[in-house]
C-alpha cells in the first residue's frame, strides 16, 4: 500500500473511530479443542476501547485473559467474531498494536539500548537516529544511565520497564499489556504504576492492560472490564471516575476503596468458582 | 573468608592450576628417580625438557606443528560452517529432522576413525584425508547442539518477534540464532575435541605429516623423552584452540 493511500484510509476512518472506538471486539469467541473436550477460553466478548483510553481487563487466572491478549495481538489468528483496530480486521500481528508480555521478554544478548531500539532496527532506521529515539523512551521509563547494561544485570522490575520501553519505541496506536507486573512485589508494582500513569499523561497512549490485581487496575484505568471464569465472558464494565493526573497516593482515598470493594465483590464469585473447579478437577484426577 | 570468595581473587584459580601442574611434574620426577615408576616406560620430566631442543631442531617440529595446526583449523572451520548450517536446516524442516536426528546422534558416538581406509581411497594419503576425517568426527555434536539451541528458544522471545512483524530471516538472525548461541558454542567445543583428537590420531595412523606422525616415528625409535615432548606440543595445539574459541565466545556473547 502506498503512503498516500494509507493516509486517506486513515483520515477517512478517524471520524467513524471516535464513536466506534480504536479497538473494537465484536462478539469475539475463542475455543481450544483439547483431548478432554473443547475449552471455551473467550465467550462472546464485545467491547470498544476509545482513542487515548486506559482500559483494563481483570479476571481470575485461567479465565481467558491471555487468550484475549493473543487474539488482539494477532498471535492467534483464528477466532470467531470480529476484532478490528482502526477499522482493520486483525488476522495477524498488526503494526498498530504493541505487546508487552507477562513473562520476561528482554533479549539477554542485547544491552538495554539495543533492546529498546530493536523495533526501530527492524524498521531499518539508522543507528544514530534509533539510539537517540531509544534514549527518549529509556528516559521515559526511568532507566537513564542503564543504557549499556545487559538484562542479567537488572532487577525484574527494570527488565519489565525495558520491555515496556521497547514496545513504546515502536509507537503503537494501542499498547497491550498482559500482566506485565505480575511477577513483581507490591511496592515495585505500585511505583511502576506511577511510571505508567506518567507515561499515560505524556503520550495519551491508548492502552489495554490485562491484570488480576484490583489495586493496579483501579489505580491506572479509565474503565475496567471484569471477566467471568470459564467460559470467559464479560461480567461487568466499571467506569473509574477518579481525577487525573493520578499517583499511587490515590490508593489511600475513600473513592478508591469503594471501587476496589465493588470490583472485589464481582471478582470474588468468579475467583472462588475457579478455585472450587480447579480443586474438583484435581480430586477427579487423583481418584482416577 | 569462605571458599567462593577465594575463587574470586583474580589470578588465583589460574595460579592454583599452574601450581598443581608443577607439583605433579615434580612428583613424577621424584617417583621415577626413586624407582617407584619404571623409567623405561615413563621418562623423567627433566629428560623430556632436555629433549625439546633436539626434537625441535632435528625433527622439524615447528613445521609439523604448523601443519597439524592448519589441519585442525580447516576442520574447525568446516564443522562450524557445515554443522551450524545443517543444524539450522534440520531445525527448519521438521520432516528432515525427525528422519535424521537419531542417525546424527548415532554418528556422534560411532568410531568414525575406523573408516580411514575409505578416506584414504577417496582423498589419498594427504592432509585432505586428515581434515575430512576430523571434520566427520566433529560434525555431529555441532549439528545436534545447533538444533537443540534453536528449538530451545523461549516461546515469548519468538512472540516478541512476531509482534514486531519480523520476516523469517529477521526472526532467524535477530532472535533464534542469538538465543541459540550459548548452546551452539557447547556443540562447537565438543566437536572441536573430536576434531583435534582425530587430526592427530589419523596423522599417527596413516603416518603422514604433522605431530601425529612424529609421535609415531619417535615411539617406533623408542625415543620416549622425544615422544612425550611431541605430545606436549599436541597439547599446546588444543590449548591454543580452546583459548581462541573462548575468546571468540566472549566477544560474541558479552552479556555473560
Ligand atoms: N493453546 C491452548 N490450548 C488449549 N487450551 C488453552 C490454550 N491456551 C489457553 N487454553 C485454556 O484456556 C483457558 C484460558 O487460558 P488463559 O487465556 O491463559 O487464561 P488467563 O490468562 O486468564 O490465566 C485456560 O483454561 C487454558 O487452559
Ligand atoms: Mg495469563
Amino acid at each position: 500500500m502506498s503512503v498516500a493511500s494509507m493516509a486517506t484510509t486513515h483520515t477517512a476512518k478517524t471520524s467513524a473511530q471516535d464513536s466506534a472506538g480504536l479497538l473494537v471486539l465484536d462478539d469475539l469467541s475463542k475455543r481450544f479443542p483439547t483431548p478432554e473436550g473443547t475449552v471455551v477460553a473467550v465467550d462472546h466478548v464485545s467491547l470498544s476501547v476509545k482513542q487515548g483510553e486506559f482500559f483494563s481487563v481483570i479476571g481470575p487466572s485461567g479465565c481467558g485473559k491471555s487468550t484475549l491478549f493473543n487474539v488482539i495481538g494477532g498471535l492467534i489468528s483464528e477466532y470467531e467474531g470480529n476484532v478490528t483496530v482502526a477499522g482493520e480486521r486483525i488476522t495477524g500481528p498488526h503494526p498498530s498494536v504493541g505487546m508487552v508480555f507477562q513473562e520476561e521478554s528482554t533479549f539477554p544478548w542485547r544491552t538495554v539500548i539495543e533492546n529498546v531500539s530493536f523495533p526501530l532496527e527492524i524498521e531499518g532506521m539508522p543507528k544514530a537516529k534509533r539510539y537517540e529515539k531509544a534514549r527518549h523512551f529509556i528516559h521515559m521509563v526511568g532507566l537513564d544511565g542503564f543504557e549499556n547494561r545487559y538484562p542479567s544485570e537488572l532487577s525484574g522490575g527494570m527488565r519489565q520497564r525495558v520491555s515496556l520501553a521497547r514496545t513504546l519505541a515502536s509507537e503503537p496506536k494501542i499498547l497491550l499489556m498482559d500482566e506485565p507486573f505480575a511477577a513483581l512485589d507490591e511496592q515495585t508494582r505500585l511505583l511502576l504504576g506511577d511510571k505508567v500513569l506518567q507515561i499515560q499523561e505524556e503520550l495519551k497512549q491508548t492502552t489495554m492492560l490485562i491484570t488480576h490485581n484490583i489495586t493496579e487496575a483501579v489505580q491506572l484505568s479509565d474503565r475496567i472490564m471484569v471477566m467471568t471464569y470459564r467460559p470467559g465472558k464479560v461480567k461487568r464494565v466499571v467506569d473509574i471516575n477518579l481525577p487525573r493526573p493520578r499517583t499511587s497516593e490515590i490508593v489511600g482515598s475513600d473513592a478508591f476503596g469503594h471501587y476496589v470493594a465493588q470490583i472485589w465483590t464481582d471478582l470474588r464469585e468468579e475467583a472462588s468458582r475457579g478455585l472450587t473447579e480447579d480443586e474438583g478437577r484435581r480430586v477427579t484426577r487423583a481418584t482416577r | 573468608m569462605n571458599r567462593s570468595a577465594l575463587a574470586r581473587i583474580p589470578g588465583l584459580p589460574a595460579l592454583f592450576g599452574f601450581g598443581c601442574l608443577v607439583v605433579s611434574i615434580l612428583a613424577f620426577e621424584i617417583l621415577i628417580r626413586a624407582g617407584v615408576i619404571n623409567r623405561f616406560i615413563v621418562p623423567m620430566p627433566s629428560q623430556i625438557a632436555a629433549s625439546f631442543e633436539r626434537v625441535i631442531i632435528e625433527e622439524h617440529l615447528l613445521e609439523r606443528f604448523v601443519l597439524t595446526f592448519k589441519e585442525c583449523f580447516y576442520a574447525a572451520i568446516l564443522i562450524t560452517l557445515v554443522g551450524v548450517s545443517l543444524g539450522a536446516l534440520l531445525h527448519r524442516v521438521d520432516l528432515l529432522r525427525r528422519a535424521t536426528e537419531t542417525w546424527v546422534a548415532a554418528a556422534a558416538s560411532a568410531p568414525t576413525v575406523l573408516m580411514y581406509p575409505l578416506f584414504l581411497v577417496i582423498f589419498g594419503r594427504s592432509s585432505t584425508t586428515i581434515i575430512m576425517m576430523a571434520f566427520v568426527a566433529g560434525l555431529p555434536p555441532v549439528i545436534l547442539k545447533t538444533i537443540e539451541g534453536l528449538s530451545g528458544t523461549r516461546r515469548v522471545l519468538i512472540n516478541v518477534g512476531r509482534s514486531f512483524n519480523l520476516t523469517q530471516s529477521q526472526m532467524f538472525w535477530k532472535i533464534l540464532f542469538p538465543a541459540a548461541m550459548p548452546t551452539i558454542f557447547v556443540g562447537l567445543k565438543l566437536g572441536l575435541i573430536f576434531t583435534l583428537i582425530n587430526v592427530v590420531g589419523v596423522e599417527f595412523l596413516i603416518n603422514f605429516g604433522g605431530l601425529g606422525q612424529l609421535i609415531n616415528d619417535l615411539a617406533e625409535r623408542y625415543d620416549l623423552p622425544g615422544t612425550y615432548a611431541a605430545i606436549c606440543f599436541v597439547i599446546l595445539v588444543s590449548v591454543v584452540f580452546f583459548v581462541v574459541i573462548e575468546r571468540i565466545e566472549r566477544w560474541l556473547r558479552p552479556a555473560d
